[in-house]
């Protein structure tokens, strides 16, 4: 079997969201795991450092999560698809490197398997309490994409549009995956590989000595060389010019560079947007819901209508640049809206924000277990008019 | 039609691997729609431990056991946390050594497979996993002994086959016997 048919295990398996999301990897061209093995995000390591060395990719251990990720960015630069997968403790630790990845536009993955916080909290059990560390964790205004699965097989494919992502906007791209999930067993259905869209960071087209590796396309994205290939490529974490100059003292170096990191993905945001609706055309109360809550919340939809309540679901599947055009659309049409999380309050605020005069409920869950549909299904009648 | 399940003992047992194989058997074998999720404390040994899956023919929205149909039972503590959470008219299968303290339940069908003295029988306490899976299997009939044999076969150590299908086919054969007995 040749390397690539080993990375793509086209076919019918029964996989955990961990394996799938590692296998989704591997599709993708993942060929770089750097990584510090923690519960629930242990699994992906395990299958990581088995199955790279297997299609000629390497798989580093690093002695915690700080070096792990700097591996990780090191890895992008030299011209690999390469990720690295935690959960909570792992994730706080990595954010000041993540803002190296989007100050130096350093294409990766970063999985986070949630488990419950905060600290160490609860380590075999779910949560959804870093959604917004995804995209507040680090210092200064930077943007990310983050995205989460409610399938076992989303995680898979979710992976690989996860290095898809990065590598067309030169960014970190984050999975938000909660521990039930990560651990959950469901069926995969791994496509032939010509039927997989693979896409890869865009190449400079100028001569070696005239590249400026941080000077962006219309697109705002810069193309990349490979570091060490011979191309003029100078990288570093200060505020840095096209041709990638310290220039700590400009101002409009800093204003350029900022506003072109956030707005890369600003602007794109309407093509990197996912979300699912179901049963929302004529529906008075909508239910806004991302992973597990989203399984719960589709089975109180299902049990509402059949009361006769016209509930529907929107199921956010890009958690990070927000779906805020979506969800107003929502709101206008809908009496209410109800957004159950397995955390304390987070994303609900960015739904209210986006909701406007819409009145929100928000159903909190701690410790493992997520809502029971019959819990969603009373706020939702609970919000009949 | 949605059925739920329920496996819960301690860590060691065999817990997580037995629901893991319920599933896979029915969602890959079968070609229903199955999932397992799992539920387990940070001890690697002795701790709660539980499994559950949902079978079904229809796409499976809410994967998360709420209302157990078949409750497998391998601890005291399992039994005590979890027994009351029964269906009425449910299948409770219990492994009576590991349980000194039960009590009376009129509204269930129970059956009792010593899985763990069998095990010890077969010179492998670690193996009480797979018998209790053969006794399920001719219990309720959830999914078919063939289905289930190929998905044990994909999980287990190159080596341990024979062990692990004569484990099977011994708590088929004692599920079989005590559902007899039952209907008698």
């Amino acid at each position: 079997m040749s390397e690539k048919n080993k990375a793509i295990l086209t076919g019918r398996h029964f996989f955990s969201g961990d394996l799938a999301c590692a296998e989704g990897a591997l599709a993708a061209g993942c060929r770089f795991f750097g990584g510090y093995p923690i519960t629930p995000a242990t699994e992906i390591a395990e299958r990581m450092a088995r199955r790279l060395p297997q299609v000629g990719g390497t798989y580093i251990q690093m002695e915690d999560e700080i070096a792990s990720i700097a591996a990780v960015i090191g890895a992008s630069y030299a011209g690999l698809k390469a990720m690295t997968a935690t959960s909570g403790p792992g994730f706080s630790l990595m954010q000041e490197n993540i803002g190296l990845a989007v100050m130096t536009e350093a294409p990766c993955v970063i999985v986070n398997v949630m488990r419950g916080g905060p600290s160490t909290g609860q380590p075999t059990m779910a949560g959804q309490q870093d959604v917004m560390q995804a995209k507040w964790g680090s210092h200064g205004d930077y943007e990310i994409i983050a995205l989460t699965p409610s399938t076992v097989q989303e995680a898979f494919d979710l992976t690989i549009e996860a290095f898809n992502y990065a590598e067309a906007y030169r960014v970190p791209v984050m999975i938000m995956m909660d521990a039930i999930v990560g651990h959950m067993w469901e069926r995969v259905t791994i496509p032939p590989a010509d039927q997989i869209k693979i896409v890869n960071r865009k190449k400079p087209q100028v001569p070696r000595e005239k590249y400026a590796p941080f000077k962006p396309d219309e697109d705002l994205v810069p193309p990349m060389a490979v570091f060490g290939d011979g191309y003029h490529f100078h990288a570093t974490g200060l505020t840095h010019d096209e041709e990638g100059r310290p220039r700590t003292e400009s101002i409009k170096t800093q204003q350029t560079l900022v506003q072109r990191l956030c707005d890369k993905i600003r602007k794109n945001a309407d093509k990197i947007i996912q979300i699912r609706e179901t049963m929302l055309d004529d529906a008075e109360i909508a239910v806004v819901a991302y992973g597990i809550e989203a399984r719960a919340a589709w089975s109180a939809v299902r049990k509402a209508r059949n009361a006769g309540i016209k509930a529907g679901l929107l199921r956010l599947i890009t958690l990070w640049p927000f779906p805020e055009k979506q969800v107003a659309e929502v709101a206008k049409k809908v009496k209410t809206i109800v957004v159950p999380e397995m955390n304390y309050g987070q994303l609900v605020r960015e739904v209210e924000r986006a909701a406007k005069t819409t009145p929100v409920t928000f159903l909190s869950k701690l410790g493992e277990e997520p809502h029971k549909p019959e819990e969603i299904l009373e706020a939702i009648k609970g919000g009949k008019h | 039609m949605r059925l739920e399940v329920r496996i819960a003992g301690f860590g060691g047992q065999g817990i997580i691997r037995a629901g893991l194989i319920v599933a896979m058997a029915a969602s890959l074998y079968e070609d229903k729609n199955a999932v397992q999720t799992q539920s387990y404390g940070p001890e690697s040994r002795g701790g709660s431990c539980r499994s559950e899956v949902v079978i079904s023919d229809d796409e499976i929205d809410f994967p998360k056991v709420t209302d157990p149909d078949i409750l497998v039972v391998m601890s005291q503590a399992a039994y005590t946390r979890y027994a009351g959470t029964l269906k009425s008219g449910g299948t409770l299968i219990l492994d009576p050594d590991m349980i000194p303290q039960q009590q009376t339940m009129h509204d269930k069908r129970i059956y009792k497979v010593p899985a763990t003295k069998m095990a010890e029988e077969l010179g492998k306490t670690i193996i009480a996993n797979v018998i209790m899976l053969g006794a399920l299997t001719s219990i309720t009939r959830i999914v078919d002994a063939e289905a289930m044999k190929k998905a044990i076969l994909s999980n287990i150590p190159k080596g341990t086959e024979k062990l692990n299908l004569d484990a099977f086919e011994k708590g088929y054969e004692y599920g079989k016997k005590v559902l007899e007995e039952s209907n008698a």
